[in-house]
């Protein structure tokens, strides 16, 4: 793998400052920096072939029209699909999850049909599954997790029965860190011929990701937790689901014929993308997904899971402090409590050390309530990240518990 | 005191300190002299919505003059609580609606906090004279009722 310092030199915002005090950013969760190639790109596009794609006959529109059909080629080979036509590019894993709650709603769900999902989610795949379930009368099911924040795996198979119309789970936990043994879950989903969607917003930045090896039926993402640009994401849908549902937006570039009497949609995938969608973000984000191959991606996860160790010990070093979500296959993010002292206090005042930490209940307020509190503090750690800014960390937390007790 | 005094000590009283830390350490012991709200009232009635922590604030009107109690499960918000609560508190529901709250700015509270934590200050500044214009109302509405 390339030398630290050289991964870090790729990220201009890291060497920044702030309140004169070097940026340590552990907010890695919430969304990743980016390397100069992804601003570079989607400069690029501004700079020199801006133009709506699919739509004129003129130089430009062709370039960046296959500019970004390469993009979704990028995609398609980076999670391993079979076809591109498999590839929708949305606004980010938020609507993706969306559309297919609608989509699948539409065409699959009746009174009583039933969920599931588990304790881990993000409020992206907890809200649009319970508007589905309003809208068509279906209910809501959810896979505990024990203390340790691992779902229960006996429990998942108890909920698994014949009303059980789709499974949606998260890949890793966004506020614990835990990974989601997805792949067992999707086996047991199709013994019972259930498809699954994959939530990978916390996922494919952090190793392999082949959503033929894992089985998923559907896959989500978003760009800018990969290190591409925000408002781009991809919804990944095995041929034949994405065949079956229904489009969720009308317009543009989705249509086949259109008549006031009746418009027949167009093939995959731009029958799910309606309207201009965001082709320089698209590009920006194949950028990235070059960049991540180029650093390469089992030696990020190597390096991430020293991290994870290497922050594990000294964060255990740490006799007031509590750490939420030990389970023994993890991503390098660290959900914690000090003993006595408020969340917000802790990343108050580390942020005035240079320290960028998310406070709060990240999105997953279920979960927090789970373990009977009401936020936490989340340093989330990535490859670029080094120990000594573990350190800083460490030593900023020791800091807190000498200003508050 | 006026409302602006107040303001104008509590800008001399920070303009003591440049490093943030130490700022921070005097607002922790600003919110150790916050006047403690009846734990009755630390209900979901007088929690103040758009805060990270929980900030509970009362209202205790005498026709006169309102006195603001308050907490927060937070201490350096508690300190930020305790300063409105200074300024704004013991007086007319007519001078608190008026009030110009320069200090926020002046001694960097805003700035310094980022734009969600801001609307929690924000809230709380906004629930207080919230509060003095129902009050205001009512005593208008008394003085026509009599």
């Amino acid at each position: 793998m390339k030398a630290i310092e050289e991964i870090r030199a790729d990220f201009p915002i890291l060497s920044r400052k702030v309140y004169n005090k070097p940026l340590v950013y552990l907010d890695n969760g919430a969304t990743t920096q980016k390397p100069k190639v992804v601003i570079d790109a989607l400069n690029e596009v501004y700079l020199s072939y801006n133009a709506n794609i699919h739509r004129g006959v003129h130089f430009l529109s062709d370039f960046s029209s296959e500019a970004y059909e390469k993009a979704r080629e990028s995609v398609r080979s980076f999670i391993n699909a079979s076809k591109k036509e498999e590839i929708i590019f949305t606004s980010g894993a938020t609507g993706s999850i969306n559309g297919i709650a609608f989509s699948f709603g539409e065409r699959y769900i009746n009174q009583g049909d039933e969920i599931i999902i588990s304790h881990l989610e993000h409020h992206a795949n907890i809200v649009p599954w319970q508007m589905m379930c309003e809208r068509k009368g279906a209910v809501l099911r959810v896979i505990p997790v024990d203390d340790n924040g691992d779902i229960i795996f006996d429990e998942y198979l108890k909920l698994l029965s014949s009303r059980t119309k789709l499974v949606s789970v998260t890949q890793v936990s966004n506020a614990l860190g835990n990974i989601v043994p997805v792949k067992e879950l999707a086996e047991a989903a199709h013994s019972y011929g259930v498809p699954l969607l994959v939530d990978g917003a916390q996922g494919i930045q952090h190793g392999m990701v082949d959503v033929r090896d894992m089985n998923c039926d559907f896959y989500v993402f978003s760009g800018h937790k990969i290190y591409g640009p925000t408002g781009i994401g991809c919804l990944y849908g095995k041929e034949k689901w994405l065949n079956e549902l229904p489009p969720y937006q009308g317009g543009g570039d989705m249509v086949d014929k259109v008549t006031f009497a009746k418009t027949t949609y167009n093939e995959l995938p731009f029958k799910f993308e309606a309207g201009t969608t965001n082709y320089p973000a698209a590009i920006g984000l194949a950028a990235a997904l070059d960049y991540v191959d180029s650093i390469g991606r089992i030696d990020i996860e190597i390096r991430e899971q020293e991290l994870l160790h290497y922050a594990g010990e000294r964060l255990g070093e740490i006799k007031k402090l509590k750490i939420y979500g030990n389970s023994s296959r993890k991503i390098p993010t660290f959900s914690f409590l000090i003993e006595g002292i408020h969340q917000y206090d802790t990343g108050m005042i580390l942020d005035k050390m240079g320290v960028a930490v998310r406070t709060g209940t990240h999105c997953a307020q279920p979960l927090m309530d789970r373990f009977g509190i009401e936020g936490t503090v989340r340093a989330s750690i990535c490859f670029y990240n080094t120990e000594e800014e573990i350190d800083i960390l460490v030593k900023g937390i020791e800091k807190v518990i000498s200003m508050f007790s | 005191m006026t409302i602006n005094e107040v303001q104008d000590s509590i800008i001399d009283e920070f303009s003591l300190f440049d490093d943030w830390m130490d700022k921070y350490n005097l607002l922790i012991d600003l919110g150790k002299d916050l006047p403690v709200i009846d734990p009755k009232y630390k209900v979901k009635d007088f929690l103040i919505e758009g805060c990270q922590s929980k900030v509970w604030l009362h209202p205790d009107f005498d026709g006169k003059i309102i006195n603001f109690t308050a907490d927060s499960d937070a201490i350096i918000t508690r300190g930020i609580v305790s300063l409105l609560v200074k300024v704004l508190s013991g007086r007319t529901p007519q001078e608190i609606i008026s009030a110009d709250l320069y200090f926020i700015d002046k001694i960097g509270l805003r700035q310094n906090l980022s734009p969600t934590r801001s609307n929690g200050l924000l809230s709380m500044v906004r629930q207080m004279k919230l509060y003095s214009m129902a009050f205001d109302a009512r005593g208008k509405y008394d003085a026509i009722d009599k």
